[in-house]
């Protein structure tokens, strides 16, 4: 366990943390979009951005990145640090002012509207969706295309649904709707940047009830090893 | 033919050497990219025909060299032993060069150096002042050598560092040497070398790499180039050195995609060093391994970052990530990597064979030895100067650089590309090092000295860097990506007359963001361009924003073209090169006059007009 | 999937894209080196090489695709007979190169990125070729072409499509 103080207060964290997972355990709000438990931090979004004192010098870093050390000193709410999350939100509202989320956040941390150019996106390129897809899914089905301003999420070619099997991992971690989901009868429809992907659900023997896509339940029935008929029955029927 | 000791390079040199007359005439042909363009391969060609044509060529060597730096005078041909120096040589010269020169040590007239402050001819090469003033001790060796070959390297004493370091050194004794030197990394962060060597060296782990960056992106920059093309032994023997430093037996050089020359060039010499026992198992006999592969880039500035470089060698999009944790304990593969600069690595082998406190007695207090720079952009004498460290700008730009081009007046000096800045006259005095200049807002970054006249518009040039990031940027943090873009747009509006008051405030709230939040050294320096052409040229700034006005004469939608009358006689060659047919021809003896309505102010009157009767206000 | 391999074409990729993976002892961290030298095969990069390259690596597909657009060098589409290259670097900016740029736009019809109709010129910039001294610089085909200025620009263009003419004579 290491010793360090943010914004004045003692706080021990495990050592091998970040800032932001130890402010997180002690209860200090710091605000983070590209940020999830689940899935390796990312530093893209920098709300995160603290100010940390060692040996005198102050450094402006992100908190889900910098790992905690004996010693050091995180100030989260200083001048310089609210004007960059304020600045930070600007630019965000100008990119998607449609989407609640980020309006929501920005109204927060005190950004009410813009004078910067406006566009009509609602992906904020914090790449959990492409993160959850490797990391947990382990199917990688999704990546972040292009360079720059010219940068997006994508399907390998822009074609859907290329691989993905629908489990719907990247909408229910999509923290601004970019990428939503939505079960009609017999099918799921996966919306995401413009387009969609649909997935043909799997009919519960017992229940009648549509319950996950068949692809999905295929791809887990291969790499777990089960029987051919093991998804014949949904879960909770199984129970 | 692999070397097993010291003792079999140092017989080979000398039998090299013994076969050489170093009376026996020999021409050297300057042929780095820059002479190339210039068409240096037929004017090698036409050596060739020519000696033997004149029953010559088993007395005169040719030799295709590596860049000699003054590429405003390209081709370049010095004819030793003499060192009579050459410039603007053409095809059809070259047989009067036999006849004259070769055969009757007669110099020709045209095809020497004048000095324009004299206007007198130079006939030796280091007599020329460009070249005077120089201290080329790393980059010098380049015309002396054809960088294919590598018996010419042995011939200069090329490896004998080397072999000093293997054999008369511990691998402590050499970091400490280079420790002791004083060194900093030449690509422009100016870390010192010697402790970032000892960092990998002492970070926990077996296999550690060391990599070599040639990704020089900065635009206007192109030292690298030269020094990769014309002496890669040079920087093979600097790698394998610090390699026996670290303890690292795997190296990688990465050159971008644009360096075709320096590529092929490169991968020759790792063949040839790998032949004589210099590269690979048991180098000359040592018991150290070493090996070195080359990577090209893939046409991406931020893979110059050393994380995203080391993203693209592991076969990934170069994405740089924090560096909270140095990647010289944590690099590539997440091992420790030590990663220097081309000529960083070209400085070792000198300061080994001559040691730390000769090195020490080069340069400033805080900045040791020489540095190259890339002096382009309008002034007289462009290419690639070596200057001690503390020279100042002056001397650089007037005294070397022979002054602004076409008479005009100098108005700011544009140094470490993208992440530096503008520095305007008043500190022209300034010594160059990797402090001095960034005391006024700029800094010496990897060496690219941009000069500029009073015909270039300092709000273009900010617009310009940002227009550069913006396509470089490699999209993963939101102020770089986003901010950038907005201060682009905020630029061109600007440049555009559409600019507000409240635009500078904007740019200076956005600069401050991206210098703070931004994840790696393109995002935090972006906003340096913006911030020093703002701080020096303000008067610039508001000229656009409230006069809608360029001083300058170059954003287009503030300018117009006009003729002069009473200089124009009409002899309609700018009609001709029209390309909206804008200008309308009124008869011999009388002045052309411009349809404002189909002008799409291209500049191309401007440029063909060989009368001046064109001017841009 | 495997059938459609060998559909007619599709056997030559494999074994083109199969050597230049052996070239690189079928080594993913070589990825960026791989699909250049394909993209020297081909002059482009197809999507059925990325997919091969996928497949035969064991490295997925959107990563290929990640690797392959977000690199300049790279085009996933077919690129021109002749390749344009035209220098945006500082120095080439400060002597004017954006007007260069402009009037080959206009003598071609095409924006940077896009390919003439006949197959003929692909334009593209490029930040900086290291040959400063000469600027502004267009790279025609890797011909260096230094000290551009706009007039100059018909005459070069006219270089390049005289000799597709006279290629196509021999043959003809």
């Amino acid at each position: 366990m290491v010793t360090l103080r943010i914004d004045g207060q003692e706080v021990k964290a495990r050592e091998g943390s970040t800032v932001l997972e130890a402010a997180q355990e002690a209860g200090i709000y710091i605000p983070a979009l590209c940020h999830h438990e689940s899935v390796s931090p990312y530093g893209a979004c920098r709300l995160c951005s603290v100010e940390v004192l060692r040996g005198g010098r102050s450094r402006v870093v992100a908190a889900c990145l910098y790992p905690v050390e004996e010693g050091l000193e995180v100030w989260t709410n200083t001048e310089r640090i609210i004007e960059i999350r304020r600045t930070l939100m600007e630019l965000l509202l100008a990119r998607c002012p449609g989407v609640k989320a980020i309006q929501e956040l920005a109204r927060q941390l005190g950004v009410e509207k813009t004078e910067l150019s406006q566009e009509a996106e609602d992906c904020i390129l914090c790449a959990l969706c492409v993160r959850v897809c490797e990391e947990v899914v382990g199917l990688s089905a999704l990546s972040l295309v292009n360079r720059g301003t010219k940068r997006r999420v994508a399907t390998p070619f822009f074609e859907e649904p290329g691989n993905c099997i629908g489990c719907g991992s990247c909408a229910y971690i999509c923290p601004t709707g970019a990428i939503s989901m939505e079960d009609v009868g017999d099918t799921r429809i996966i919306r995401r940047w413009g387009g969609e992907a649909r997935f043909k659900l799997k009919k519960c023997k017992v229940c009648g009830y549509y319950f996950a896509p068949e692809i999905q339940l295929e791809y887990i029935r291969k790499k777990a090893g089960l029987p051919e008929d093991y998804f014949d029955v949904c879960p909770n029927c199984r129970e | 033919m692999k070397l097993k000791s010291a003792k079999e390079l140092e017989e080979l040199r000398s039998r090299i050497i013994k076969e050489r007359d170093p009376q026996k005439p020999s021409i050297a042909v300057c042929s780095g990219t820059g002479c190339h363009a210039w068409g240096c391969a037929e004017v090698t060609a036409a050596f060739k025909e020519e000696l033997q044509r004149q029953g010559l060529d088993g007395q005169v060597t040719v030799k295709t060299t590596g860049c000699h730096g003054f590429c405003e005078r390209g081709p370049l041909v010095v004819i030793y032993p003499q060192r009579i120096f050459y410039q603007r040589v053409k095809p059809q010269d070259v047989p009067e060069i036999v006849s004259k020169t070769i055969l009757q040590n007669e110099l020709i007239d045209r095809l020497l150096y004048t000095d324009p402050s004299t206007g007198q001819k130079i006939a030796y090469e280091h007599e020329v002042p460009f070249y005077k003033r120089q201290k080329r001790l790393v980059f010098g060796s380049n015309g002396l050598i054809d960088p294919q070959s590598i018996e010419d390297y042995f011939a200069i004493g090329g490896y004998a560092a080397l072999a000093k370091a293997l054999f008369e050194l511990t691998s402590e004794q050499v970091l400490d040497e280079v420790k002791r030197s004083g060194l900093r990394g030449r690509g422009g962060g100016g870390f010192p070398t010697g402790r970032k060597w000892e960092t990998c060296r002492n970070a926990p782990g077996e296999v550690k790499y060391v990599i070599c960056n040639c990704d020089e992106g900065d635009p206007g920059a192109y030292m690298d180039r030269s020094l990769m093309e014309g002496n890669p032994h040079l920087v093979l023997e600097g790698m394998v050195i610090g390699a026996y430093a670290i303890g690292a037996h795997e190296g990688y050089i990465y050159v971008r995609n644009e360096y075709p020359l320096a590529v092929r060039n490169a991968q020759r010499a790792i063949e040839q060093a790998e032949e004589y026992g210099l590269l690979g198992e048991d180098i000359l006999g040592s018991g150290f391994d070493f090996s070195v592969r080359i990577n090209r880039g893939g046409g991406a500035f931020v893979c110059g970052e050393s994380t995203a470089l080391m993203a693209s060698l592991e076969g990934r999009p170069g994405e740089p990530r924090a560096k909270y944790i140095h990647t010289a304990e944590k690099g590539l593969w997440n091992r420790p990597t030590n990663l220097n600069n081309v000529e960083t690595w070209a400085n070792v082998p000198g300061i080994i064979l001559k040691g730390a406190d000769w090195y020490r007695g080069l340069g400033t207090e805080g900045s040791k030895g020489t540095k190259i720079f890339s002096l382009v952009g309008k002034v007289n004498n462009t290419g690639l100067v070596e200057v001690p460290m503390g020279m100042t700008l002056r001397e650089i730009i007037f005294d070397i650089g022979g002054g602004i081009r076409g008479g005009r007046k100098f108005k700011a000096v544009q140094t470490g590309g993208p992440s530096g800045g503008v520095i305007p006259e008043e500190f022209l005095d300034l010594p160059v090092d990797f402090d001095e200049l960034t005391k006024v807002g700029s800094m010496m970054g990897s060496g690219g000295m941009i000069v500029m006249d009073e015909k270039t518009c300092m709000v273009d040039v900010a617009r310009y860097f940002l227009g550069f990031l913006e396509e470089e940027s490699c999209g993963k943090c939101v102020p770089c990506r986003e901010g950038i873009k907005h201060m682009r747009e905020i630029l061109t509006r600007i440049c555009e007359g559409r600019g507000k008051e409240s635009d500078l405030e904007l740019l200076e709230r956005l600069s401050a963001t991206l210098a703070d939040a931004s994840l790696c050294a393109l995002g935090s320096t972006a906003p340096n361009p913006v911030l020093t052409t703002l701080h020096y040229f303000r008067d610039e700034y508001e000229a656009h924003i409230k006069e809608k006005r360029c001083p300058a004469g170059v954003c287009k939608e503030l300018i117009n073209y006009y003729v002069i009358e009473e200089k124009c006689p009409g002899c309609g060659l700018c009609v001709k090169n029209c390309p909206t047919e804008a200008i309308i021809f009124k008869g011999k003896k009388k002045p052309v006059e411009i349809d404002y309505g189909k002008c799409i102010k291209c500049g191309t009157c401007y440029d063909v007009c060989r009368l001046g009767a064109i001017e841009v206000r | 999937m495997s059938d459609s391999r060998q559909s007619v074409g599709l056997g030559e990729l494999s074994r083109k894209v199969g050597s230049v993976l052996e070239r690189y002892s079928r080594d993913a961290s070589q990825l960026v080196a791989i699909l250049q030298d394909i993209q020297v095969e081909y002059n482009w990069l197809p999507k059925e090489a990325l997919e091969e390259v996928s497949q035969e690596l064991g490295i997925p597909l959107s990563r290929v695709f990640s690797v392959a657009t977000f690199f300049r060098a790279f085009s996933l589409r077919p690129r021109g007979r002749h390749l344009i290259h035209v220098c945006l670097g500082t120095a080439c900016h400060v002597r004017g190169a954006p007007r260069i740029l402009e009037q080959i736009e206009r003598q071609l019809g095409i924006r940077p990125g896009e390919m003439t109709e006949d197959l003929q010129f692909s334009l593209e910039t490029v930040n900086c070729v290291g040959a400063c001294a000469l600027g502004p610089v267009v790279i025609v085909d890797g011909d260096y072409h230094g000290q551009m200025t706009p007039d100059r620009v018909k005459e070069i263009l006219k270089k390049y499509s005289k000799e597709r003419l006279g290629d196509e004579a021999e043959v003809g």
